[in-house]
Formats: C-alpha cells, sequence, structure tokens
C-alpha cells in the first residue's frame, strides 16, 4: 500500500474555515439560547445578542473571502454543478456510506488531486454555502437592521418572517455540521480529515 | 368607457366614504352644535354691544374644539354643558367660571354599575400608586393623559395592534415631548426621550412596536390597561422580559392581539403567529417539532451508523 499526499487546502482556505467553525459555534449556541430566551448565568441574553452580531459579521465577512477565493483561485472547480448523472453518483455515494462500506468495498469515487470530494459531499457543501448562508447572511444582516424589512406580508410581521426563516436556516446549517463532524471521522483512521482541515495535506491510500 | 369607469368608481368611493362615516360618527347634539359654532372654528364672530359692530377674532387655540376627533370620542353625543357649567351658553362667559371646579371622570362613571366592567375603581387604584400620583398628587387627573373630548377606547376597539401603540403611545408623548404641557406637573425640563432610552436596542423600532407602558408599567393581569406607571428606575430594563417565550407582553400587548386573531382577520397570522409573539422567541410550534425531530433523526442517524461502523470492523 502506498501513500500518497495531496495538498488539498491551501491557506487561505484553512484560514477561513477555522474562523467560520469558530464564528458558527459561536452562532449556534447564542442563537439557541436567544430562541429559548434562557437568561442563564453562563450567557444571559444581552451578551448572547451582542456575540451573535459579532460572529454574524464575522461569518458573513468571511463568507465574502470564501466566495472571492473560490472565484478567483482554482478551488472553484470542485464546486463545480455537473448536472448529467448526478442523482446516480449521489445514490452510489449513498449506498456507499449506508452498505458498501460495511462489507469492506472500495469507496466508488476515490479522491484524487482532481477530487477532492465525494459527490454526496460536494453537493452538501454546494448546497450549504451557495444557498444556505447567503439566506442566513442576508435575513440577519437584514434582522440586523430591522428598519429595512417590509412591515407586513399577508397580515404577517415582515420582521417576524425574516427571524423565523432565519432560525430555519441557521437550524439546517447546524443539522449539517453535526452530519459534517460526523462523515468527517468516516475513514481509516477517524482523525485524518480532521488533521488534514488543519495542516492542509490530505493522505490517500492505494 | 373610460369616463363610465370614472364614474362607477366615484360612485363606489361615494357609497363607500358615506358608509364609513356613518358607522364612526353620530350626529353631535345641539348643546354641542351651538357650542361649536364659535369653539369649532379657527376663528368666531360677535356682536360687540360697545361699538354695536359685528366683529370676527381668533379663537384662542387651546379652546378650539377638533370636531373631527369629537364626533369619533366616546363622549359624542354629550352636550358641552353636561360636564361644563350651564352658564357658559352665554356670550360673554362670565370670568369666574373658569374657576370652576370640572367633574372627573369618577364623578360619572366610579359605583355605577353600566360601567363596572371597565372597573374604574381598580385603575384608580392603580393610578394612586403610580409615580404620575406620587410625584403630583391630585393635581395629575385622568385627563392629563386622557382627553375627555376625543377619547376612544382604542386597545378594546382596534383591529391593529400599530393602531393600539400609536394611539396610546401620543397620549405619553403628548406631555413627555411637549415642555408646556410637562410643565403642568413639574417644574423641571422633560427628559429627552432618545437619550434617557438611549441604552435600548433598535429604539425606533420599539417604540413604533409597542407601548411606553409596556415597560412602564406593573402588569396585572384583570385590567385591560395597567396603570400603575413606573419610573424609570422601576421599568423594565431586561431584554428577556419580552423576548423570551413566556413575554409579559402576552398579559399586556398581545392579549389585545389574540383578540384580533380570533377574530377571523388574517386567518393565516393568526395559525402561525398564534403563540410566536417576538423576535427572540420566534417558536412557531410546528416548526418547533419539526426541528426537534429532525435533530433527534440527525443524531439517530449518527449514533446508529457508529454502531455499525464499530460492530462491522
Amino acid at each position: 500500500m502506498t501513500t500518497e499526499k495531496l495538498y488539498f487546502y491551501p491557506v487561505w482556505l484553512r484560514v477561513w474555515h477555522g474562523f467560520n467553525a469558530l464564528g458558527i459555534l459561536v452562532l449556534i449556541v447564542t442563537g439557541i439560547s436567544m430562541q429559548w430566551s434562557i437568561d442563564s448565568p453562563l450567557i444571559n441574553f444581552s451578551l448572547a445578542v451582542k456575540l451573535h452580531n459579532i460572529a454574524g459579521v464575522v461569518v458573513s465577512i468571511g463568507y465574502l473571502l470564501f466566495f472571492a477565493g473560490n472565484l478567483f483561485t482554482v478551488n472553484g472547480k470542485f464546486y463545480r454543478v455537473k448536472p448529467k448523472g448526478l442523482g446516480k453518483r449521489l445514490v452510489r455515494q449513498a449506498r456507499y456510506y449506508l452498505c458498501g462500506m460495511f462489507k469492506n468495498e472500495e469507496p466508488p469515487f476515490p479522491l484524487s488531486e482532481k477530487r477532492k470530494f465525494n459527490p454526496l459531499q460536494k453537493y452538501s457543501y454546494i448546497l450549504v454555502m451557495y444557498l444556505l448562508m447567503p439566506l442566513v447572511v442576508i435575513t440577519g444582516l437584514a434582522l440586523l437592521f430591522p428598519e429595512l424589512i417590509i412591515e407586513e406580508v399577508y397580515h404577517l410581521s415582515g420582521i417576524f418572517l425574516t427571524a423565523v426563516f432565519h432560525s430555519a436556516l441557521g437550524f439546517l446549517i447546524s443539522i449539517f455540521l453535526i452530519v459534517h463532524l460526523y462523515v468527517a471521522s468516516i475513514g481509516k483512521n477517524p482523525l485524518k480529515n480532521y488533521r488534514s482541515i488543519v495542516t492542509g495535506w490530505h493522505e490517500i491510500n492505494h | 368607457m373610460l369616463n363610465l369607469i370614472r364614474n362607477v368608481f366615484a360612485f363606489v368611493l361615494l357609497v363607500v366614504s358615506l358608509s364609513v362615516n356613518s358607522q364612526e360618527s353620530r350626529p353631535l347634539s345641539e348643546g354641542a352644535l351651538h357650542c361649536l359654532t364659535c369653539h369649532g372654528n379657527q376663528t368666531y364672530t360677535l356682536q360687540n354691544p360697545w361699538t354695536g359692530q359685528e366683529e370676527k377674532r381668533l379663537m384662542n387655540p387651546y379652546f378650539i374644539i377638533d370636531t373631527t376627533h369629537y364626533r369619533t370620542g366616546v363622549h359624542r353625543t354629550f352636550s358641552c354643558t353636561d360636564c361644563h357649567a350651564t352658564d357658559y351658553e352665554t356670550y360673554p362667559h362670565a370670568a369666574e367660571l373658569k374657576l370652576e371646579p370640572l367633574s372627573t371622570c369618577l364623578d360619572c362613571h366610579g359605583g355605577d354599575d353600566t360601567y363596572a366592567k371597565y372597573q374604574f375603581e381598580r385603575i384608580d387604584e392603580e393610578f394612586q400608586k403610580s409615580v404620575h400620583f406620587v410625584k403630583s398628587g391630585e393635581s395629575f387627573t385622568c385627563s392629563k393623559c386622557h382627553n375627555q373630548h376625543y377619547y376612544k377606547p382604542t386597545a378594546r376597539n382596534s383591529s391593529t395592534v400599530s393602531e393600539i401603540v400609536s394611539y396610546n403611545n401620543a397620549m405619553c408623548l403628548s406631555c413627555h415631548n411637549n415642555l408646556a404641557r410637562f410643565q403642568l406637573v413639574s417644574d423641571q425640563q422633560n427628559p429627552v426621550l432618545a437619550q434617557v432610552h438611549a441604552w435600548l436596542p433598535n429604539q425606533e423600532l420599539h417604540f413604533r412596536n409597542v407601548r411606553c407602558i409596556e415597560c412602564h408599567t406593573q402588569v396585572t393581569d384583570t385590567l385591560m390597561v395597567s396603570h400603575n406607571i413606573l419610573s424609570k428606575e422601576h421599568a423594565v430594563q431586561k431584554c428577556v422580559e419580552c423576548h423570551s417565550s413566556n413575554s409579559m407582553l402576552k398579559a399586556s400587548l398581545y392579549k389585545y392581539q389574540n383578540l384580533q386573531a380570533r377574530s377571523g382577520k388574517g386567518a393565516l397570522g393568526a395559525v402561525l403567529q398564534n403563540e410566536s409573539y417576538l423576535i427572540g422567541a420566534n417558536q412557531v410550534p410546528a416548526l418547533k417539532l419539526l426541528s426537534i425531530l429532525i435533530f433527534v433523526a440527525a443524531l439517530a442517524g449518527v449514533l446508529l451508523h457508529s454502531v455499525f461502523r464499530f460492530t462491522k470492523k
């Protein structure tokens, strides 16, 4: 068996990923605390609001960095949607996660210099980074300047709708985080992927 | 064709405006009409017995009655002399009439079964604990806030929260944003509201969407509107008092919105917003349940998968 080392994650990506991870964690914790408005001694409401605002701005700026990075560097090519045979690829990867990997089958889409993510991974990242994130950033900014929001939509307060939408998006991103963290542990060595996102180097066994 | 449409449109507008007017205003009493010939206008005309000439003069602006508002107020069917002295019916009015003590609200509304459901005596009890009464005593009458000429029970009748809020806040602002009226009961300058509320996030939005009394009263469940106005030292300053699933607003402002929701207006709003009142506690029950289900499913999925991973190794 040979081990190939690939430089998967450039510095800018790792820096963004680090800030984003910290920011998102703060956002989730403070978001939940505001959702239930638990005035716990650990984190009181006004502190939660303040932290949520700061982390929100940090993550939004980080998002711009990520967006620009993918626009201007080669990293963007890993995020291009290829609709042809997409369904089949997703099903194959899902089948591997649910069944194949327990039978010691080889992964259907081995990672290489040309393929940084498996199909499920790739499309969940696209969904989160190019749909959920922009929406959560826009609704979050709107809530930061609530006077900009349309006052009433069919008898419903515009702020109320924005807030519900924002928290629903935040919730979906939290669910993504759980799955993201778990799936990262899949592999021969459960810690390998966590190490890669810190060092940038990804090891592939042939 | 265009003309026909225009005429039909004009007719519909006329019918609608007539029906709206007939609902809101009733004819004024003879007595009121008599006084309003002068007090309902900017100017009045009198026959001066000294010069023998007819003279037109400016009415003192504080004594002008806004007839549009008067027509929609609760006391609109009254004659002026029901509360003011009958001697006012002659002109020129005698100077000492100014010193005549006017009836207070409780003179009519207190101890009368007709008004029992409004609990005027309890309101008076609550008011006597308020900062207004404590600082100014008896000189702080009901009419300092509730203008008898125009008063409308908005909290009971209005179908929109924003109308309740703006009507109610206008009462507070009539003194707290007006030095002359403020100094009727105080020797000090009225504090600049934007400054004393500088600590409040999204100040403008709060001022537009909740009443001053939301934070500045001791909420009493059994009263429609709490009258124990609190000083700034005792007012609510904690965000979670409102921004929580157990918001104190449920016992104050939003108890009226409940009435509105049940009245059928905005059915979608009633369903979705039934238990969700505020940012920070946007708990739509259906979404809350769904999110718990998704969360549990995600955790169960992860757990199950890892169990398989370790057992099938």
